[in-house]
């Protein structure tokens, strides 16, 4: 990436990270820094249509949408929490492992974040299959479920109810996805020793957008699994 | 500074600039050189408003006479839908910012690109690749849905490529909010020594007003059409009342972005007239601070009125007068800056060289548009004109008659910057006033047509309409030879027109003082930014330093 700016870099002196247009690699990092936090803005914004689609039908078919959620396996949810703090903490490391430059501990840290990144998506893999196999997905064969205490069907919304979830978790779940392949692109730059003490600003900035998927998260699982499971 | 002197000195080669340095195909589709890619947007822009001006051809065709006798109303469907789709997210969204904004940002602020320029690649490439989509379903069937896409109607009723389309505007999407993302870093953390916010040029302010709305609004849009496709492939039922989603809920997330959005068509547009205004009255411009923080409140209020588009949709009455009252609250800033230029050009040493004709055709045009907006925010009349001509008579105003006027009359300004030719002078005045006659023969009488009741989206119309649906369709006709004779010269200019020199206008900013055309790392030297912006002599200055 750096290696065909670098040719057009002017000064004798200048590092080979830093592109033509920026005076130096501060303030290089400053613009890369401010873009990262504004495409974080956008995203933000990306989820809270949905956020905002689910809170309403939620308020207007509450008995639907607590019924659906008690559906959900709150038990891997609760695991995939756990799995995605604990990678948001060696995302933390890896970033930690940059601006030392030690090539190694980066590349350790990497993995295991691509590790616990892995997982999770694997146990959400599991839960689809589950909803799958209950005819719980939206579509021609979603059939109404049962109350789980009363057994009597619950109303017809609750099928929006998967019909958000499934949207809501699919969306941070490609994100995920796309967080890891940016992950392994940060492993093949390491390996070739691009991060030194001087520079590590993409590690810094795929750490952002880590973090930030890690708490989307963090609001999906109470909003979806949590919320009005004990009223029922 | 001697205004408009032709270069006197005739080179044996032609300086190094951005336009001589690579001529293969290649040196252009894999550029990151600013300039270049605003070029590219120049190009695409150009196209998609051909197309776009096509399909109003045909609808001001089909309206000419009162009977439905050229296209069968399903057929009209499709062709203002295709008008609205094309001109809204492919011509008017990525208009101004992709070509002037590209173009002038770094230079106006002398630094040499803007902060991602591979980036900056991307997006054209997204927003070209949506555009065809876009044009890919409009050939292959159509969608008869309108640019709004409302539902149910284009998730469960509607025939036509609604996903295709719907995949087309949320691709170029992404090419608005990398824009907008590139841009505000641009401002941020790119001004050369000296130039602080407050010496900053007002284009530059605008698009940073601009830019806030892209990144603010254009991800609600995103998800929307998201949630559409989603919902037309998989019936989700979140905007389907058949089982129990909301269709106003779509109209909401719709107008979140899409009432923005209009402030991404004008502000930029506003940015290009302060610049011209200030250029050629030779004066300070007046209130700059004002025009500057009008700017960034448009931005602010854009986000807080999307709710007039649904006066007539369900939505409370209490929502509707808070929303009527906040869409009211726009006018103020946008008054300011209308005030603003007046004041700029009172006592100046005004020349009405083409690009101000447009300037002053944007301001008259836009304060009618501007005040009849104030009309629709008012509850009563608006539920009288909904659905009108009227209404599609106020945003042609604030649109064609906002924005294309001061796209081109932008283009006029820095076109001796971009190709460093000079057009022909009589040609664009010529242009500009045709324009300007053809536009307000098109789009007047339609104020009128609506006011009395002719609703909009109806391929046929009773009789009494008649007279003023010929005047309309015979302005169009002018309108559509106006903008034909700029093509031509800009386009013969960039052969056959005299060298011009870097600063033709006798102009300031940072801009002007580089080489016409800017060499690709725009300055040899970084400058330093010393004094105000728009520092002309007054007259009365002239005289005593004189």
């Amino acid at each position: 990436m750096g290696a065909h700016a670098a040719a057009h870099a002017g000064g004798h002196d200048s590092p080979p990270e830093l592109r033509h247009h920026f005076v130096d690699l501060p303030a290089q990092r400053e613009a890369s820094t401010l873009g990262m936090w504004a495409f974080l803005v956008t995203e933000v914004l990306f989820f809270g249509g949905m956020f905002t689609a689910y809170v309403i039908y939620r308020a207007t078919y509450r008995t639907a949408f607590e019924g659906a959620s008690n559906l959900l396996d709150i038990k891997l949810g609760a695991f995939n929490t756990a799995v995605l703090i604990m990678s948001s903490l060696t995302m933390a490391l890896a970033v930690w492992a940059s601006s030392l430059g030690r090539k190694n501990l980066i590349i350790l840290f990497l993995i295991l974040t691509i590790l616990l990144g892995g997982i999770f998506l694997g146990v959400k893999v599991i839960e689809y299959k589950q909803k799958f196999e209950h005819h719980e997905v939206p579509g021609p064969h979603f059939v109404v479920p049962l109350n789980e205490k009363t057994h009597q069907p619950l109303p017809p919304q609750s099928e929006m109810f998967f019909s958000l979830y499934f949207c809501m978790t699919g969306l941070h779940a490609l994100h995920m996805i796309i967080g890891i392949g940016l992950l392994t692109w940060l492993i093949v730059k390491a390996r070739r020793g691009a991060f030194t003490t001087r520079y590590n600003t993409p590690v810094d900035m795929v750490g952002l957008y880590w973090h930030f998927v890690d708490v989307v998260w963090i609001f999906l699982f109470p909003l979806l699994y949590l919320l009005g499971r004990h009223t029922l | 500074m001697s205004a408009t002197a032709p270069d006197e000195t005739p080179r044996v080669a032609e300086r190094p600039n951005y336009l001589n340095t690579g001529y293969g195909v290649k040196s252009w589709l894999l550029t990151i050189d600013h300039k270049r890619i605003a070029i590219l947007y120049l190009i695409g822009v150009t196209f998609f408003f051909a197309i776009g001006g096509l399909y109003a051809a045909a609808i001001r065709l089909e309206l000419l006479t009162p009977a439905g006798d050229v296209f069968q109303s399903e057929t009209y469907n499709k062709l203002f839908t295709t008008h609205g789709v094309m001109m809204v997210f492919f011509f008017m969204i990525p208009g101004i910012p992709g070509v002037l904004g590209n173009f002038l940002i770094p230079l106006m602020i002398g630094a040499k690109d803007v902060a991602f320029p591979r980036l900056n690649l991307l997006s054209w490439y997204l927003y070209i690749i949506g555009g065809l989509l876009a044009l890919w379903a409009t050939v292959h069937g159509g969608v008869d849905t309108g640019w709004t896409f409302y539902t149910p109607y284009s998730t469960v009723y509607s025939n036509g490529w609604v996903v295709v389309t719907g995949v087309g505007v949320f691709i170029s999407g992404f090419s608005s909010i990398l824009t907008g993302l590139n841009f505000l870093v641009t401002l941020h953390t790119m001004r050369a020594p000296g130039m602080g916010w407050t010496r900053m040029p007002l284009f530059c302010w605008s698009m940073y007003a601009t830019a806030i709305i892209q990144i603010l609004g254009t991800p609600v849009i995103a998800i929307t059409l998201l949630l559409l496709v989603a919902e037309r492939v998989f019936h989700l039922g979140v905007f389907d009342p058949a089982q129990g989603g909301d269709p106003v809920l779509f109209q909401h997330l719709f107008w979140f972005y899409s009432h923005p959005a209009v402030y991404i068509m004008i502000l930029p547009a506003m940015g290009v007239i302060s610049e011209l205004v200030t250029a050629f009255a030779r004066k300070p411009i007046f209130g700059y601070k004002f025009i500057a923080a009008s700017s960034v409140a448009i931005a602010t209020l854009s986000f807080l009125v999307w709710g007039h588009h649904m006066f007539v949709s369900g939505q409370s009455v209490y929502a509707g007068l808070v929303f009527s009252i906040l869409s009211f609250m726009v006018g103020v800033p946008s008054a300011i800056k209308v005030f603003n230029w007046t004041a700029t050009l009172y006592k100046g040493s005004v020349s009405y060289q083409t690009p101000l004709l447009y300037a002053i055709g944007f301001i008259g045009l836009f304060t009618f548009g501007g005040l009849t907006g104030l009309m629709l925010a008012a509850l009563g009349l608006d539920i009288h004109v909904h659905d009108t001509y009227f209404i599609v008579a106020h945003f042609h105003y604030i649109m064609v008659g906002g924005t294309i006027m001061a796209y081109l009359g932008g283009l006029h300004y820095w076109w001796p910057k971009i190709s460093g030719r000079l057009y022909p002078e009589y040609w664009s005045r010529v242009s500009a006033w045709v324009i300007f006659i053809g536009f307000n023969l098109t789009f007047f009488p339609q104020f009128i047509v609506g006011y009395l009741g002719m609703p909009r989206r109806y391929h046929a119309y009773p009789e009494e309409f008649q007279v003023l649906n010929v005047m309309s369709t015979a302005g169009a006709s002018i309108l559509g030879i106006g903008y034909v004779i700029p093509l031509v010269y800009f386009a013969w200019s960039m052969r056959y027109g005299k060298r011009a020199a870097d600063n033709p206008w006798g102009a300031t900013g940072l801009e002007w003082e580089t080489p016409s055309p800017p060499p690709t790392e725009n300055f040899a030297v970084t400058p330093t930014v010393t004094g105000r912006p728009y520092d002309y002599l007054t007259g009365r200055e002239e005289a005593a330093a004189g």
